[in-house]
């Protein structure tokens, strides 16, 4: 199988999972910071990371992209690291550094030998209240010109983004994770320096933030040393609280077509609102991971795979994806791609057939045993990508979920029966909360062939 | 994110041979095959990393796309088990395996638990050795392939970079994609993939490695079993290719709001006594930190672009100084200036005693950071075998950093910047450009 046709980031299982409890150490700062240490002795190694509890989704109405405009201002120094000195100081290590946002977190983070541990901590503490975007707008201005450049980079020269960005758009009513982590363009050219220092100032103190060290370190050397760099920060008594506007009753379908001439290959996406993992409660999250699996995991033994790939031609791929990290209600989607020849209603019939089937004949038991084993395997696999499991674990703090959340997610999959995938499959598959997009050339008016 | 994460610089960083407290031990199986093998018990699998040399650049002459058709069906399909069977079995096995195609090698990675290993090694060699080429496996990702190659042509990045290595390498298989074209792919019969198969998976150019849960005597029986019954020659390596491009800039016309360039001209050989050097120079100029000259001026002042990058690209048949850049349509004119002025000047005065430091110093300090798994450091040993490189480089490696001097820098910045020779080509519809060619 040549996975050449990347449409989406799915989040495999294998990225959703486990870890070993013995070698994970959590506690929290006096001023609130969590801290989650993970232990990996194999290579003097250790990866650092602050993340905080806000994202994209935080965002005020009309200020698009601020959260991730202020994740790159980030990088413009403080009064006792001015300028580039940071990053300079990673790089004088021999480390790398990086930042990513989310609808739900923002983070930051440094690779570097596990003896510069102590040096990471002193920089990214300072900055955590101290960034300095100086008294002229210029470095500020340039900076949001990158930022468009990324859009363009990532959004504006890519069709398929553009489509998934209108479907995004379409399925969430009310609530702000339809509005693109980068941004609205045109909210994006209007974003301040004010902007970024107010977001900044409300969210970034160390009781909104978790620290995660991972690598080769010592869990009661890495408490001495956050006291020493993140305890003496004040916490902030004004946090927000993090309630998004809520979605409304979703009573009618949506469907959109996008076309654009930048499109080799049409195809077709549906995508339904579905629950996310709950803190405390993960049962329906974790029959809705099966349910992906099952339906359109791995092309050759997937149900999707099976009826439109194998025993008709109908599809060249197809795919099902769900990943349960969310604060709020998340989504579960399918893809299918038409074979030459196949146009897209026929490709969406096709698809419903195949769903439809699926919630008459239920789950095939062997395939149903055969991806527990894998889920097994992954607690195996997983422990070998260090900077995965600080990932795992940073994701799921900033989103509202514990440790024992965490570590409970294994088991949680490891519950999970037939018959519940069945109703979780009952109570998602609802047309209603559904968004099916076409993506397809302006000049191919839908024709059956 | 605040840097785009540049692909190609982190493949090229992989590749080269790197220092850490990994102790490797030199393998050969009973059967002759050599395997270099880092024992790690603590997690119970096993990563296994192999590669052909010559990749697709063996296509046979009309058959551009083979090698890579070819490693995309060998697990559709292995001895008793058609497709869905053999996904079936890994699946239940909990194993994974890939097999890709590169222009100079064909890989095949694969990961397995201790406690399936037999099993896992069974079905693995059936798809080395056995694959069954069945017809409906065959329509089915020749049409993903043919998916994707039209994907590839609205692609401005994908087309930037394939229009220069077009108009680079003349008749050679550098010149064209190594999934070939539609007609090249449409042609291709089941007799041109097992010819295909048995142009690139010989003993003679074969290259293994292991990481994980296994001792030496059982990877020397696990690689006897695997690989013994390949055969013993494959076709002979490409020649060299020749480059053909002069400097000049090449627009190819592309409604999109955003122009995308990749620019590049002659490089230098991976084992040049001068690599480090090269080395050290590409990571001020353009190595992609925010360091570099190239994010300084383009991004940090400017503000034109969200990545600029060049890198090193030492192929086996040609090598090459390369570099990409995307920025808006009007403002992709000025980002080829700045690059050009950039590249000038490195040519003309090399770089400054304080960038020569930070290289150093970055360059030593990332290195024992690579070997952070099983994964990466069977992926880097591979590498290492295929570049030559003795196991005893890695104590080394360090060393011949250090060593460059400002001098060595300047001298080869004024052999291998040639600003005139950079060719630029551009996709999208850039304003204000000077175009030759």
């Amino acid at each position: 199988m040549l996975c050449r046709i990347g449409l989406f980031t799915i989040l495999t299982t294998l990225l959703a999972l486990p870890l070993r409890a013995e070698g994970v150490t959590s506690f929290t700062l006096d001023n609130g910071m969590d801290v989650v240490v993970i232990e990996d002795h194999r290579a003097p190694v250790v990866v650092h990371m602050v993340w905080y509890r806000v994202g994209a989704a935080d965002e005020k109405p009309g200020k698009s992209g601020i959260a991730h405009f202020l994740e790159h201002l980030m990088f413009k120094g403080t009064d006792a690291h001015p300028g580039k000195e940071f990053g300079e100081l990673v790089e004088a290590n021999g480390g790398s550094d990086n930042a990513f946002t989310s609808w739900d977190y923002t983070a930051y983070f440094q690779r570097v030998a596990a003896d510069r541990l102590d040096l990471m901590m002193k920089l990214e503490a300072d900055r955590m209240t101290g960034l300095q975007l100086g008294d002229k707008d210029t470095g500020v201005k340039t900076e949001r010109d990158v930022i468009l450049e990324e859009r363009n980079q990532r959004t504006e020269n890519n069709a398929g983004a553009l489509f998934n960005e209108q479907t995004r758009a379409a399925q969430y009513m009310n609530h702000p994770y339809g509005v693109p982590i980068i941004g609205w363009k045109h909210e994006m050219a209007a974003l301040s320096k004010e902007d970024a220092l107010e977001f900044y100032e409300t969210y970034y103190a160390p009781n909104n933030a978790i620290l995660v060290v991972a690598g080769d370190v010592d869990p009661a050397e890495v408490r001495v040393m956050a006291e020493t760099h993140y305890g003496p920060i004040a916490p902030s008594t004004k946090l927000p609280d993090r309630a998004r506007p809520a979605e409304p009753p979703q009573l009618a379908e949506r469907r959109l077509t996008y076309a654009d001439a930048r499109v080799a290959q049409p195809y077709v996406l549906r995508t339904y609102l579905a629950p996310e993992r709950d803190p405390g409660d993960q049962s329906e999250a974790a029959a809705l991971v099966y349910l992906a699996d099952l339906l359109g995991g791995e092309g050759a033994t997937s149900v999707l795979g099976e009826k439109l790939q194998f025993e008709t031609q109908t599809a060249i791929y197809t795919s099902a994806f769900y990943s349960g990290l969310s604060i709020d209600d998340t989504t579960f989607g399918f893809v299918v791609v038409p074979a030459p020849g196949i146009g897209l209603q026929e490709a969406e019939d096709a698809l419903d057939k195949v769903l439809a089937e699926f919630m008459e004949t239920g789950v095939d038991q062997a395939h149903f045993d055969s991806l527990k084993m894998q889920q097994r395997a992954s607690d195996i696999y997983v422990r070998d990508n260090i900077q995965g499991l600080a990932r795992i674990y940073g994701a799921a703090l900033a989103s509202g979920f514990s440790v024992a959340d965490v570590q409970g997610w294994p088991e949680a999959l490891q519950a999970v029966t037939p018959e519940d995938v069945m109703a979780a499959a009952e109570r998602l598959l609802d047309r209603r909360r559904a968004v099916t997009g076409w993506l397809t050339r302006p000049e191919t008016q839908e024709v059956t062939q | 994110m605040i840097r785009f994460l540049c692909k190609i610089a982190v493949a090229l960083a992989l590749a080269l041979p790197a220092q850490a407290a990994v102790e490797i031990e030199e393998v050969t199986s009973p059967g002759g095959i050599d395997a270099w093998l880092v024992e790690a018990h603590e997690i119970p699998f096993v990563s296994l990393e192999i590669r052909f040399k010559g990749g697709a650049s063996l296509d046979a002459p009309g058959k551009r796309g083979a090698i890579n058709l070819m490693s995309g069906l060998l697990e559709e399909g292995a001895g008793e088990m058609d497709a869905r069977a053999f996904a079936t079995a890994r699946d239940a096995l909990a194993a994974s395996f890939s097999f890709r195609a590169y222009n100079d090698a064909m890989s095949v990675s694969a990961q397995f638990l201790t406690e399936n290993r037999d099993q896992a090694v069974t079905l693995l060699r059936a798809a080395l050795i056995e694959p069954r080429f069945d017809d409906d496996a065959v329509e089915r990702v020749r049409e993903q392939v043919l998916s994707g190659l039209r994907s590839d042509a609205k692609d401005p990045d994908k087309i930037a970079s394939r229009t220069f290595n077009e108009m680079a390498f003349g008749a050679h298989p550098y010149a064209t994609a190594i999934d070939g074209t539609e007609d090249s792919v449409t042609s291709l019969t089941v007799d041109d993939l097992r010819a295909a198969k048995d142009r690139v998976m010989a003993r003679d150019r074969l290259y293994v490695s292991a990481v994980g849960d296994i001792t030496g005597a059982e990877l020397g029986v696990l690689i006897d079993r695997l690989l013994g019954d390949l055969p013993a020659t494959g076709a002979p390596m490409p020649d060299a290719a020749p480059y053909d491009l002069a400097g000049g800039v090449t627009v190819v016309p592309f409604k999109t709001p955003q122009s995308v360039a990749v620019f590049g001209h002659r490089g230098i050989k991976r084992d040049d006594p001068d690599f480090f050097a090269a080395y050290v120079l590409n990571h001020a100029l353009g190595a992609g930190g925010f360091g570099s000259r190239l994010m300084d001026e383009v991004r940090e002042k400017r503000g034109l672009t969200y990545g600029v990058y060049s890198y090193l690209l030492p192929r086996d048949h040609a090598e090459l100084v390369m570099g990409q850049v995307a920025s808006a349509n009007d403002r992709i004119a000025e980002a080829i200036k700045v690059i050009r002025a950039e590249w000038a000047k490195a040519a003309s005065d090399g770089i400054t005693v304080k960038e020569l430091d930070a290289a150093k110093t970055y360059l030593t300090g990332a290195y024992p950071l690579r070997f952070d798994g099983n994964g990466p450091i069977a992926d880097i040993m591979v590498g290492m075998q295929m570049q030559g490189l003795g196991v005893d480089y890695i104590a080394t490696r360090n060393d011949k950093v250090n060593a460059v001097t400002l001098d060595d820098v300047r001298r080869v910045a004024a052999e291998l910047l040639q600003p005139d020779d950079l060719h630029f080509v551009v996709v999208g519809e850039p304003v204000g450009l000077d175009v030759s060619n």
